[in-house]
């Protein structure tokens, strides 16, 4: 399936990524080089074939519903672009 | 000290003919002497290095050594280490200090290894070549206008110019295997969930896996053996005991069945690579064991399979990198929308904004039946081909990658053709075995790759499998010139 300009500005959207409008032809003809390459899939047979989702079959552990990690707030906020008073800063959302 | 083993590195550190401190100081002269050729380290911890160095020795001193005791080893970029830069190669987490170890990280430091330092690899671990690290291309030992491979060339190239007697590595689609080939070192990638992913950077969590790079097959079982077992922060790590694999090491190879997949054999593959494969299994048989032909049917959707499986998950991993809690953030964002847009836009590089892109197209409403449920279901298939296989042999066999190691910039380009430098890796994550890749000679001088697959948790196998050829052959010896 070949993609045109619209349709990598949507894809661009929707994983929130900004794209330069110089890109755009070249990431069109590369995603669609990539979509022709998956394409070969679709001649497979797969009625009744269950999907796999995992290479190993493995049920997720359940424990206690207690707390088992310290609080270490501050240490990893030294890390983010902005915080204050223990909240991570953004730009205002609400006028 | 440099030609050594780890092995070798281990018995000398036992037998007091060099301390640990001595050993360090030694290969860190050599990353300054020579890493400016081949760009296969992000950062170097030198003062870290020479202070868990005079504690490997003081831990010697006490009498309460192992035998990974005071051995240096870097760390791809992809693990967290606390207070030490993690950046994955992007320009999104250049600014990112890990605030805790990796599992992996935190059980080599317990068995008292030094850190060197962080070795430099592809972006978020997207790529075969190594071409697309915000810091540079690493450049490959032995032919210094060729590629490593990737995405672990970082550590791949410093093991083979011996500028670190081993190295850790992450193998998403044939990223331990593939450079591991290309500059002529043993690597392994276990079986999915034999090692923990915790403060591993996640790619594609349903087929990244972390393992050993180093020269031989003894040193990859040593290593492992530190790596592998059950941790309880990685809901995905097997709950199964780590047997002692460097014990496990021993035993002929009499009767031992290998399938030689007729896939792995056919177009596309380079002459020279099929004719030091061909030697390889011809030692094989020298050694006693014998060879049966198999097919498995579903290779060729491998590839398809994984463009879209890797790029889905890749696209809900990276969309923690938002620019709000760690990481790069755009200067002057104008609303929250913006904020997200432009700090991942600028912050990723091209090949990892592709496989987001795909990613979410495949999973976007109205094609997730026809790519990534499609995908599920092939993927099911590729994984059964392996289990009928293993029905009739011990351990698969082919060559690691098509080719010899390719020139820089010859594909980066071209993702489509990138992507095929894994054709014959892909399969082992999609199914999530074991595989190694084991040096096997040369094609115009690069060296070539054997890998090796083994059945689910059958790593002490393939190991001493890997291992039987390394004491009847010397390819692991050849070292390239200049280092």
């Amino acid at each position: 399936m070949a993609l045109n300009k619209d349709d990598v500005q949507n894809i661009a959207h929707l994983a929130r990524l900004a794209i330069d409008e110089a890109d755009i032809p070249a990431y069109a003809q590369n995603l669609s080089n990539i979509l022709a390459l998956v394409e070969q899939m679709s001649a497979v047979d797969t009625s009744g074939v269950a999907p796999m989702a995992h290479p190993l079959e493995m049920a997720q552990r359940l424990r206690e519903d207690v707390v088992s990690e310290e609080n270490l707030r501050e240490h990893f906020q030294q890390h983010a672009p902005a915080v204050e008073n223990g909240l991570y800063l953004v730009p205002k959302v609400i006028e | 000290m440099h030609t050594k083993t780890l092995a070798e590195l281990s018995a000398g550190l036992a037998a007091g003919e060099f301390t640990s401190v001595e050993l360090t100081e030694h290969f860190l002269a050599r990353i300054r002497q020579h890493d400016g050729r081949l760009n296969s380290f992000i950062t170097v911890t030198e003062e870290q290095a020479l202070a868990q160095a005079r504690e490997a020795d003081a831990r010697r001193a006490a009498a309460q050594a192992g035998p990974l005791t005071g051995i240096p080893i870097a760390h791809k970029d992809i693990f967290c280490t606390d207070g030490v830069r993690t950046s994955c190669a992007s320009k999104m987490l250049d600014p990112f200090i890990a605030p805790y170890d990796a599992t992996v990280v935190a059980r080599f430091l317990q068995a008292g290894m030094v850190m060197l330092g962080k070795t430099n690899m592809d972006e978020f671990a997207m790529g075969s070549s190594n071409e697309t690290s915000f810091y540079g291309p690493v450049k490959n030992p032995w032919d210094l206008a060729c590629v490593p491979g990737g995405s672990s060339g970082g550590s791949a190239a410093s093991v083979a110019a011996r500028l670190t007697p081993a190295a850790t590595g992450t193998d998403t689609g044939g990223s331990i295997r593939q450079p591991a080939a290309l500059c002529g070192i043993t690597g392994l990638k276990p079986t999915y969930g034999r090692v923990s992913r915790y403060g591993m950077i996640a790619f594609a969590s349903s087929l990244d896996q972390a393992g050993p790079m180093a020269a031989t097959a003894e040193d990859c079982a040593l290593l492992l053996g530190a790596m592998a077992g059950f941790d309880e922060r990685d809901s995905t790590c097997a709950e199964r005991e780590v047997p002692d694999y460097h014990a496990a090491l021993g035993g002929d190879l009499k009767g031992l069945r290998i399938g030689l997949p007729r896939e792995y054999f056919g177009e596309g593959l380079d002459s020279q690579v099929a004719a030091a494969v061909e030697t390889a299994i011809a030692e094989y048989k020298k050694l006693g064991a014998e060879v049966v032909a198999i097919s498995l049917p579903n290779t060729h959707l491998a590839v398809p399979t994984y463009y879209v499986v890797a790029p889905a998950e890749c696209s809900s991993n990276l969309s923690r990198m938002d620019g709000v809690r760690f990481g790069y953030r755009c200067e002057n964002p104008k609303d929250l929308e913006d904020l997200y847009k432009r700090s991942r836009g600028e912050g990723f590089g091209s090949e990892v904004k592709r496989r987001i892109m795909v990613g979410a197209y495949a999973l976007s409403s109205g094609y997730y039946d026809a790519y990534y449920l499609k995908a599920q279901k092939i993927r099911q298939l590729i994984s059964q081909d392996f289990t009928e296989a293993f029905k009739q042999v011990d351990v698969i066999m082919g060559p690691t990658a098509p080719s010899a190691a390719f020139r820089l910039g010859e594909k980066k380009d071209d993702p489509v053709a990138m992507y095929l430098a894994d054709i014959y890796t892909i399969a082992v994550n999609l199914a999530g075995l074991p595989g190694m890749s084991v040096p096997c000679g040369f094609a115009d001088g690069l060296p070539v790759g054997l890998q090796l697959i083994g059945n689910y948790f059958d790593e002490a196998r393939l190991l001493n499998v890997a291992h039987q050829y390394q004491l009847a052959t010397d390819w692991h010896r050849r070292l390239p010139e200049g280092f």
